[in-house]
């Protein structure tokens, strides 16, 4: 089945979890004082599956030594498709994110969009990018989050050159940086615009 | 920039402004061409001239007043937007729908394909220089929107779904109507292959001309007749069934070709699986309630993100919502098909010359407000 052996490749991404506590450790400081209130807000919908829990024991002891306000998941998680709306939940750090398209890329998966999300209660910025594959109902979500203020992940619009507009469009609505991207101009909003209005603290 | 194309011919080139205001972009679409003489080495779309930030509108209002909205992304088939968007919303509030009120929607929204692929054919074959078809296909056109509108109460901007049903019941007079222009359209559609497909002049104009290919379809997330007439044989309908669709039997029509006669050969038959669709569902129509028998007074989904996806007139729009457990989005956004479709713009046209980029840009049925949302 497409959706195992895609689970099973993009597990290879997490081998080196070691330092996974670096990105939430950078919004730390700055996400405390917001995340006191409420601290659920991060933990992602808890579909956890067997192989899921087993290894998020692992990742409990990694982030209380690293004392992280969230856990970062440690796997790729099936979800619920009925409930959701895809089949597989993939939080990655930003700087995986180009081999984690590369996977999705010669599995011959083609990519259906990508959009970002504002947690500013937690002062991060997050990529959501969703493929799918033509043959096989399989709907991938890769997500990433990285700090509010320096967004920054890097491109795959040289895997994916559809993701070029989308990764432009991201970045006109919420400024996150897309590195090694040819052209970051703004595509759907003005050419001078230097506001991004998607941020929730924007104003009109 | 095409440097192998300079270096052969040795020629200057120049920059061409395509739009914003130009009849073959339909809308106000500019593309800016990096011509060499007729031929094209550059071309790079333009975008955002009619933006509107409607994922921001869905942020800022509750869910329910979002619906009109879907109504104006793609106005020449606005249905679609709506049934992705209160399927989506359905999925997350875990709202059930009446039997009777997803045929209702089947019908409507696959009337509105027909709607939607008759003002293509006649628009494209305009663009080609030919002026006729496009008074056949809007006197077709104006049945199906007269039939709509007794129904919806609208004519093109439609918001019709809401969330566990629709807004109005279907009644004898749709039915015979609706009826009665699938037994008239069958006998348009030979005409049409006639007049139009068989032409050689089209044949000319179309033919091995404006290639896709699959891996550029795949690589640029193209869907719909674009990727159906690059040989993916990919729909929603039938690929992630939704609605009703699964208790109804027909085809998907895919050509191998990859060029621009296969893009028109897949939506003139599409218009026959649709009357086939709406003709099952037409007889299959259960009685019963259209709307949940508890009014959906506020929709409040639990936390999470949740995605949806239909097949519009243009491909595959889905909707990925984030909610934070309010009555309203934390985060709506809307995939667009025709986005996508157009982002390949740039590199199908390499090369080509002018006239045939023009007639490729037709066989990607571009509706700008659903690009620039």
């Amino acid at each position: 089945m497409l959706l195992a052996k895609i689970k099973e490749a993009l597990q290879s991404l997490y081998e080196d979890i070691g330092d996974a506590a670096e990105i939430p450790a950078a919004a730390d400081a700055v996400a405390a004082a917001a995340t006191a209130a409420a601290p659920e807000a991060e933990t992602l919908p808890e579909e956890a599956t067997p192989e899921g829990e087993e290894s998020k024991e692992e990742e409990v002891e990694e982030t209380a030594a690293a004392d992280a306000p969230a856990a970062a998941p440690p796997g790729p998680k099936e979800t619920d498709y009925a409930a959701k709306g895809y089949h597989l939940d993939v939080e990655l750090k930003p700087e995986k994110i180009p081999a984690a398209a590369d996977i999705l890329y010669r599995e011959n998966f083609f990519i259906e969009s990508i959009t970002g999300v504002d947690w500013i209660d937690e002062q991060q910025l997050e990529a959501v990018y969703d493929f799918n594959h033509f043959d096989e109902l399989c709907r991938v979500v890769i997500r990433t989050r990285t700090d509010r203020n320096n967004p920054e992940v890097p491109t795959i619009s040289h895997i994916y050159q559809g993701a070029n507009w989308h990764e432009r469009e991201t970045h006109d609505f919420f400024g996150i940086k897309f590195s090694g991207h040819p052209n970051l101009e703004p595509l759907l909003l003005p050419e001078d615009a230097d506001f991004h209005p998607l941020l929730k603290d924007f104003k009109a | 920039m095409n440097g192998t194309l300079q270096q052969d011919v040795n020629q200057e080139t120049f920059t061409l402004n395509l739009g914003p205001q130009h009849p073959a972009t339909h809308g106000v679409l500019r593309v800016k061409l990096v011509m060499d003489g007729e031929y094209i080495v550059e071309a790079e779309p333009v975008l955002g001239y009619i933006h509107r930030m409607h994922e921001k509108m869905g942020e800022n209002r509750t869910w329910a007043k979002f619906l009109p909205n879907c109504g104006r992304m793609d106005y020449l088939s606005a249905l679609s937007y709506n049934h992705g968007y209160v399927a989506a919303v359905e999925r997350a509030a875990k709202i059930e729908v009446p039997e009777r009120a997803e045929y209702i929607r089947v019908i409507t929204v696959e009337l509105n394909r027909i709607s939607s692929h008759l003002l293509w054919f006649g628009a494209f074959v305009l663009d080609l220089g030919g002026f006729t078809p496009l008074l056949y296909a809007f006197d077709d056109r104006e049945f199906i929107l007269d039939l709509l509108e007794s129904v919806t109460g609208s004519r093109l901007t439609y918001c019709y779904f809401r969330f566990g049903g629709v807004y109005n019941d279907i009644d004898d007079a749709f039915i015979a109507g609706t009826r009665e222009f699938i037994k008239k359209q069958r006998k348009r559609m030979p005409m049409y292959d006639a007049l139009v497909t068989k032409n050689i002049i089209l044949i000319k104009r179309l033919k091995e001309i404006g290639p896709i290919s699959k891996d550029m379809a795949r690589r640029y997330g193209a869907t719909g007749p674009v990727a159906r007439g690059s040989g993916i044989n990919y729909d929603v309908r039938k690929h992630e069934p939704y609605s009703v669709y699964p208790e109804l039997d027909f085809d998907i029509p895919v050509y191998e070709e990859g060029d621009s006669m296969a893009r028109y050969m897949v939506r003139m038959d599409e218009i026959e699986q649709s009357m086939r669709i709406i003709e099952q569902a037409l007889d299959k129509l259960p009685e019963g309630e259209i709307k949940p028998k508890k009014a959906v007074k506020m929709v409040k989904p639990e936390k999470g993100d949740y995605y949806h996806a239909v097949e519009a007139a243009r491909g595959s729009f889905g909707v990925r919502l984030v909610s934070d457990g309010k009555n309203q989005a934390y985060r709506l956004k809307l995939r667009s098909p025709t986005y996508s479709n157009l982002s390949l713009y740039g590199e199908a046209t390499k090369g080509m010359l002018l006239p045939d980029a023009l007639a490729l840009m037709g066989s990607l049925d571009l509706v700008i407000p659903e690009i620039d949302r």
